[in-house]
């Protein structure tokens, strides 16, 4: 990344500032969670303390196997709200499933794997409801992951009324807990994201849907197949979120996520992708990720209450925001 | 008579890039102006810095012999600069007459209440002006394109400016709606109002305008009386270099090459879709560049839509090389080989955001994916792009990773047209494929579509510049409110027969 640093006395390019290089560079939200937590190194010592590194890093993975689904959606041009309810339908499905009191696979040494795949399952056919009613109805992606957020959300509740689960198959608590495991799985869903959008067939026609998608279709993309595809990826990327979470806290809860929905959509665009679509990277989604987690445990750090967390990371996406507005336009007078 | 206008040493530069070089150039005061030049010469960027929308680097703009620097498109239009340009400007979900009046509506004093009574009457007094018979209240989306040509003009009138600029109006009018065009310029200038006229049809720009100014990379390359300029002369200054010709010849011409043999490709029966097309049935053959020429609502492009799927007929039948097209989609039609350059390149044939690589291989990634996993070669990718880039001339200064958009109009049409010609059609279908587009580009074109009928594909060519269609095809079919009229065969091309059986429409009946 030599390219960033600032004085390049060579300079074939004198009428580029380093600053506008440094804004236009496509890993400028990277940096900042650098800069800011180095910045914020003086203020909370404890910032750098392993367990809280290790904390952070088992709190940003499930966050970010979300994000990387929203990644994929917002690329089309959509978005999907339904992701947080999502997982927690498949969280309390995978409860109901698995716990050790009254489960359906109670005893059985197949319990967790079995479990998973049905919470996968659940976040699949969700995400397929949205995608079919996206696709094949033409229905605005905003209304319908709105309603399944809404329905989502309810179900989760009805399904257990109001309870929360406890006594999950240890296996099945390791995927999330285990922050070895939990990392392994993460890197290797967020990779799979990455090599999917930047490698495959499949990454260059959810670009082109989000760029065009008149013209996609009339050059040749299965617009529908594709968005469709988009969809489920999200809801099956939210469901391998629930595993991580639901590990993570050793318990089912249709409450999970609950406050989760604007983080997730926040780190995204933080991160670079645009919400008129064509435009997303799984990497950019990275650094919006680790800023908004940095944000929220520096700020906790700080003995700040949820209020002022809340209200401190509404200013900070706004900055961002205007950030992105801003490199947008200086990008655009140098082209 | 007076200078009203004076450039004086404008120059402009874009990241680097001049593009525009010491323009002085003087428009007095009741006279037109016509303004040619190549897409990418300079005359859009000028004429924007005339309107405000952008600040030369050097150089003054002297209006009415006061110094005059424009800080935005306001200030421009209160001094009685007004503009009429090329892509529309309009708010389609508002009326005409919300469009007109959008910034000054006419109000009860100062209370915030629009006088729909005036409002309706000035529109009414406008459109009258230009031709255009629609009623204040109609929603500018339920104009053609012409007609929304026409409102933007009558909202530059309804300004009652000083100087109009003209950025090619006339490229989405029909005929009629140019013929009613050309008689308002002709009462402006009666009226003694100034124009600058831009466009890239020379022999409009010759008989509209009092003087002519050629611009070619940015620099003013000739300026005179437009008796010193004839349309041979204005190309040679426009390209730098003199074009023998204007259409690149066929080798199958000739009388000693033997004609290729006849194999018909596409046949189309009875094409019918109730309003639209009627009874629709001819045969495009392999090597053949077979024109489709009609005015504008004659329904040639949406019979194009409906041979590639975008639109559903009711009865008929279409086969390619034998076999009847299956399913209704853009896909399948492209399994069968055909190939459909759109007549808007900007709403539904490119990604103007996107790379030139990734519009130019579109079309055909699914060619360099592995099947089942959808795995990408990128070398094999890169390869095709830079394959394509090669054949269809694209400016070589263009980085393939650039943004679609950056490119000149010239440019981005070879990028639309290369993403089809890779996927090496058996049958191409172009919509006015040098729409708006450079002479020198334009010329390429040509070269590029006889290159893939000499190949023995099928090229059908939609367009309403009737010299095209001379000048490039072995057959004409003519096509009149829906119905194909007149067929003729290259040898008995006759520009007066074509128009009368395009036109001959309400004596007929």
């Amino acid at each position: 990344m030599a390219s960033h640093h600032p004085p390049r006395t060579t300079n074939h390019e004198p009428r580029t500032p380093w600053l506008v290089r440094w804004l236009g560079g496509e890993h400028l939200v990277l940096w900042l969670v650098v800069l800011s937590f180095v910045g914020l190194l003086p203020f909370t010592p404890d910032l750098a303390s392993r367990e809280n590194l290790a904390n952070l890093l088992l709190t940003l993975l499930p966050l970010l196997v979300l994000a990387c689904g929203q990644t994929v959606v917002l690329i089309t041009g959509g978005i999907d709200l339904s992701a947080c309810a999502i997982m927690a339908v498949a969280s309390v499905v995978g409860g109901l499933a698995m716990n050790g009191d009254t489960g359906w696979l109670t005893g059985s040494p197949w319990a967790a794997p079995v479990g998973v795949l049905l919470m996968l399952a659940v976040g699949a056919g969700l995400g397929a409801l949205n995608g079919l009613s996206v696709a094949v109805l033409r229905m605005p992606p905003f209304m319908v992951t709105l309603t399944t957020m809404m329905a989502g959300g309810g179900l989760a509740i009805w399904l257990i009324r109001s309870e929360t689960i406890y006594n999950l198959p240890p296996a099945f608590n390791a995927l999330g807990g285990r922050l070895a495991l939990a990392t392994l799985i993460t890197v290797a869903l967020a990779g799979g994201a990455h090599l999917l959008l930047s490698r495959t067939l499949l990454g260059r026609w959810l670009y082109a849907i989000g760029h065009n998608a008149r013209m996609a279709h009339i050059s040749g993309v299965p617009v529908a197949g594709v968005m469709l595809a988009a969809y489920v990826l999200s809801g099956l990327l939210a469901a391998a979120a629930a595993v991580l979470y639901t590990g993570q806290a050793e318990t089912a809860s249709p409450l999970l996520g609950q406050r989760l929905l604007l983080d997730v959509i926040a780190a995204t665009v933080i991160g670079g992708t645009s919400l008129f679509g064509g435009r997303g990277k799984v990497l950019w989604t990275l650094g919006g990720v680790a800023f908004i987690k940095l944000l929220d445990n520096s700020l906790n750090l700080l003995n700040c209450s949820f209020f002022t967390i809340t209200m401190v990371k509404g200013a900070v996406v706004l900055a961002a925001a205007l950030l992105d507005a801003t490199r947008c336009r200086l990008l655009e007078a140098e082209a | 008579m007076s200078a009203l206008l004076q450039f004086e040493g404008i120059t402009k530069r874009f990241g680097g890039v001049p593009v525009l070089r010491d323009i002085t150039l003087t428009v007095e005061a009741g006279t037109t102006l016509g303004l040619v030049g190549e897409n990418g010469a300079g005359k859009s960027t000028l004429m924007n810095i005339l309107a405000g929308n952008l600040r030369s680097d050097a150089g003054r703009i002297f209006w009415d012999g006061r110094p005059f620097a424009p800080a935005g498109p306001a200030e421009a239009a209160a001094a009685g600069i007004a503009f009429v340009h090329q892509e529309l400007n309009l708010f389609p979900n508002l009326t005409i007459a919300e469009n007109l009046f959008l910034t000054r509506f006419p109000r009860w004093g100062r209370l915030p209440w629009i006088r729909r009574d005036a409002l309706g009457t000035q529109t009414v007094r406008w459109l009258r002006e230009v031709g255009l018979e629609a009623t204040p209240e109609t929603p500018v989306e339920r104009l053609s394109a012409g007609e929304r040509q026409l409102v933007e003009i009558a909202r530059a009138l309804s300004l009652e400016p000083r100087l109009i600029i003209f950025d090619e109006p006339t490229t989405s009018l029909s005929d009629r709606e140019t013929r009613q065009f050309f008689e308002l310029m002709s009462r402006l200038r009666a009226r003694g109002l100034t124009m600058i006229y831009i466009s890239h049809t020379l022999d409009d720009v010759l008989r509209l305008s009092d003087r002519v100014a050629v611009l070619r990379d940015g620099a003013l390359v000739a300026h005179g009386p437009r008796a010193d300029f004839d349309a041979a002369r204005l190309v040679t200054l426009m390209v730098g270099r003199s074009l023998n010709q204007l259409y690149p010849t066929r080798a199958c011409w000739e009388q000693s090459v033997p004609a290729p043999a006849v194999r018909p490709l596409l046949e189309v029966h009875g094409l019918t879709q109730p309003g639209v097309v009627r009874n629709v049935s001819f045969t495009l053959h392999a090597s053949e560049v077979l024109g489709l020429f009609g005015l504008m609502g004659a329904g040639r492009s949406e019979l194009a839509r409906m041979l590639f799927g975008l639109e559903p007929f009711a009865r008929g039948a279409v086969q390619v090389a034998g076999q009847p097209l299956q399913g209704n989609s853009p896909r399948r039609r492209l399994q069968h080989g055909v190939a459909f350059l759109t007549e808007d390149r900007r709403e539904d044939g490119l990604a103007l955001e996107a790379s030139i690589a990734d519009n130019l291989a579109l079309v055909t990634l699914r060619r360099h994916a592995r099947r089942g996993s959808g795995w990408l070669n990128r070398s094999a990718l890169a390869e095709a792009v830079r394959s394509i880039r090669a054949a269809v001339r694209l400016t070589p200064t263009a980085r393939d990773t650039a943004p679609a958009r950056t490119l000149s109009g010239g440019n981005q049409q070879k990028v639309v047209l290369g993403k089809w010609l890779l996927a090496e059609p058996q049958v191409l279908i172009l919509d006015e494929p040098t729409r708006g587009i450079d002479v020198g580009a334009k010329f390429e074109i040509y070269q590029l579509i006889h290159q893939r009928a000499d190949a023995g594909a099928g090229v059908l060519l939609i367009s309403s510049e009737l010299e095209e269609l001379i000048g490039l095809c072995d057959r004409i079919l003519v096509m009149r409110r829906g119905e194909l009229v007149d067929e003729l065969r290259r040898p008995d091309f006759d520009r007066e027969r074509i128009l009368r059986a395009a036109l001959h429409e309400r004596t007929a009946a």
